[in-house]
């Protein structure tokens, strides 16, 4: 079959080339304006030069310290220039950050350190910083300074998967209370999963429902499934507001019928309930449209042919019916699980503190703590799991059928 | 009893269809009269269920339009959405008739790039964008913000072309090339007219995607650049007034117009193909 392209004949050496030159324009776009951002981002979470470029020399005499034992004199005069000279370049700031993440308190350590020294001329450097700040008799700092200084670093993927690297080389688990990143993703997986379920139990009937009508009452009740669809996302949260708050319209509602008493309003939103109606409500026609598109292409006759060879309703759905719609149900839900997982925006602003995902702690970190790395690390982690189940999908089903809205 | 039973059945799959029905549509509906409501509550006040004219009110709508902030996020949103719609229409319709070609080799390998995308988490690809553009001096500008989300409506333009391109007879190009037209002439004259319904669908889409982003507009965009759905998220986050029901209000008008306009282009390139 000859494509709508291939002109005039032409060998198919130049029909490829033509091909290739049509898709090449938009092939550049997305690697410069999006796979290049991403790079970048992957990029940072495993290279880190501040502490590096800061401290070139501390680093270098720091090879050969056994970990254990305070380093010596040398050291202290090294650090104690290197620290004066980052204040002058004003990249001390930056490099306390960091090497607070390893070790906490050692930011304001190291600023007045940089402060006070400036007073003093010479040595012996030990004895005056210990003065100054007694951290700098604790082998740990030296620990967080020689850790961070490392260009290029597993330390964020370490943190983002609840681990640590101690100073005798050796990885092990974040004490109890400091796991939280494998929870939240455990938790993330979990809603996910759940919301998953929920579209298909809400969108399994309506897509059957439709794809059984007539064509001008399937046209309408696509209209109804695509209206929330088309709408901004930003709308149906506001919407989901208005309806689930202490205050609001369904609230309201059931004091006035009086199911529930004025003082005891349901808290549907700003928790963990807000999240998973809310991203239902968002998702469920992600669901309905390649279930609609598999079932409008079951003939209804079998089932009337399963009937008339005696089968029960149910025995002929479980035998006939549902196995056929098996690949819709398998674009929705992977579908759904792949966008809820990497859901941002409604559990940020009707997730209260226990609805929030993964995402959110992303964006924490990218706004907030500004720790850049660990963000990095868990958007790298994210993309993981998302490509991987990308890739599952266009396995199975190809990717062209993500069509929407169609 | 048998009947009976199936009866029983039926009601209930047709009730449950209603809920799920009601479910989609009525939380974008109850927004609409309570955004006209005269006080700045979130619920329908006594006067308004009893039709009292004066518990209903324009003001949120006045307030909107005197708002300068929100009168620049409108054309912000305008002219972000518009010129990455530009963007993403060209070199998606271009790239949609490469890949209708047989002779393209790669062919699942480049549609999973292209469709990436519209699957990579939003945060993710705006954390990227964010260190990208900023290395590269564009942080806070339009163009950073244009070419994002360009590229998160390209793949929309290229499954909806793609998909129009599938109907498309092939035999058209060749008699008009046995009627001597170049394949310029070709495509002016007589593919892109067939395909033009699926174009504009692709466009209406990549439009809509960038009028509600607001994930890559908070990571980039300056105050200068503010959208709408950032003035949304602003306004959801610090003081919610009943002003965001008059924007949800005017932005539901518009989705429902996008979609009506989409449906009728469908069916029309259906009927016409």
């Amino acid at each position: 079959m000859a494509g709508p392209i291939k002109l005039s004949g032409g060998s198919g050496y130049r029909a490829k080339l033509r091909a290739l030159g049509l898709v090449a324009p938009l092939l550049i776009f997305i690697v410069v304006t999006f796979v290049a951002p991403l790079g970048t981002m992957l990029v940072r979470s495993v290279y880190d030069p501040v502490v590096a470029d800061a401290f070139p020399e501390t680093l270098e005499l720091l090879d050969d310290w056994d970990g254990l034992a305070l380093p010596p004199e040398a050291v202290y005069a090294m650090v104690a220039r290197e620290i004066k000279r980052a204040g002058d370049e004003r990249t001390l700031g930056q490099v306390a950050s960091r090497v607070n993440r390893v070790q906490g308190g050692l930011r304001s350590a190291i600023t007045r350190t940089e402060r006070e020294l400036r007073e003093i001329e010479q040595g012996p450097w030990r004895e005056s910083m210990t003065t100054i700040d007694s951290v700098w008799a604790d082998s740990a700092v030296w620990y967080a300074i020689k850790t961070t200084g490392e260009r290029f670093t597993a330390r964020h993927y370490w943190n983002a998967l609840d681990l640590q690297s101690l100073p005798d080389g050796s990885v092990v688990r974040q004490p109890e209370d400091r796991r939280i990143y494998l929870r939240l993703l455990w938790r993330t997986l979990m809603i996910s999963g759940l919301i998953t379920v929920l579209c298909l139990i809400l969108g399994y009937p309506i897509a059957h429902l439709i794809a059984c009508s007539s064509p001008s009452r399937a046209n309408l009740l696509l209209i109804l499934v695509l209206v929330p669809f088309w709408t901004s996302l930003l709308v149906r949260t506001t919407a989901w507001i208005v309806l689930l708050q202490t205050q609001g319209v369904l609230n309201e509602f059931l004091v006035t019928i009086g199911l529930i008493s004025d003082g005891g309003r349901l808290a549907m939103i700003y928790n963990m309930t807000g999240t998973i109606v809310a991203m239902t409500h968002v998702l469920l026609p992600f669901m309905v449209l390649p279930l609609y598109s598999v079932m409008s292409s079951i003939p209804s006759t079998q089932m009337d042919a399963a009937a008339s060879l005696g089968a029960t309703p149910v025995q002929a759905f479980l035998r006939v019916y549902w196995p056929q719609s098996l690949p819709g149900v398998g674009a929705g839900a992977l579908l759904v699980f792949i966008l809820a997982i990497g859901y941002y925006i409604t559990p940020a602003l009707v997730g209260g503190s226990d609805g929030q995902l993964i995402s959110n702690m992303i964006a924490y970190h990218m706004q907030t703590s500004l720790n850049w790395g660990l963000a990095a690390a868990l958007g790298g982690v994210l993309l993981l799991i998302v490509l991987v189940l990308y890739a599952v999908y266009e396995r199975l089903l190809g990717v062209e059928k993500i069509g929407l809205g169609g | 009893m048998g009947a009976a039973r199936l009866n029983l059945g039926r009601i209930a799959y047709l009730g449950f269809c209603t809920i799920v029905f009601v479910f989609l549509v009525a939380p974008i509906i109850v927004i609409v009269p309570l955004s006209f409501n005269a006080e700045p509550y979130f619920t329908f006040t006594e006067g308004m269920l009893r039709l009292d004219p004066d518990a209903w009110s324009l003001r949120w709508y006045r307030e909107i339009i005197q708002s300068e902030a929100w009168v620049r996020s409108l054309v912000n949103s305008m002219f972000i959405g518009v010129s990455a719609t530009v963007l993403a229409t060209v070199l998606g319709t271009v790239a949609a008739l490469g890949l209708a070609s047989s002779a393209i080799p790669a062919r699942r390998a480049i549609m999973g790039v292209i469709i990436s995308p519209m699957v990579t988490p939003v945060i993710i690809a705006a954390a990227g964008m964010f260190f990208f553009y900023s290395g590269l001096g564009l942080g806070q500008t339009y163009v950073s913000i244009i070419l994002a989300h360009a590229a998160l409506g390209v793949p929309f333009v290229v499954v909806t072309v793609t998909a129009t391109l599938a109907g498309y007879d092939p035999n058209f190009n060749n008699a008009a090339a046995s009627l001597g037209a170049g394949p310029w002439t070709i495509f002016r004259r007589v593919q892109f007219p067939l395909i033009s319904p699926g174009v504009i669908s692709g466009a209406l889409f990549a439009f809509a995607v960038s009028f509600d982003e607001v994930v890559v507009v908070l990571f980039m965009a300056g105050v200068e650049q503010r959208t709408i759905p950032r003035q949304m998220w602003s306004g959801i986050r610090e003081q919610i007034s009943p002003a965001i029901l008059a924007v949800a209000t005017f932005l539901v008008v518009f989705a429902v117009l996008l979609l009506l306009t989409v449906n009728w282009l469908r069916r029309r390139g259906e009927g016409g193909a």
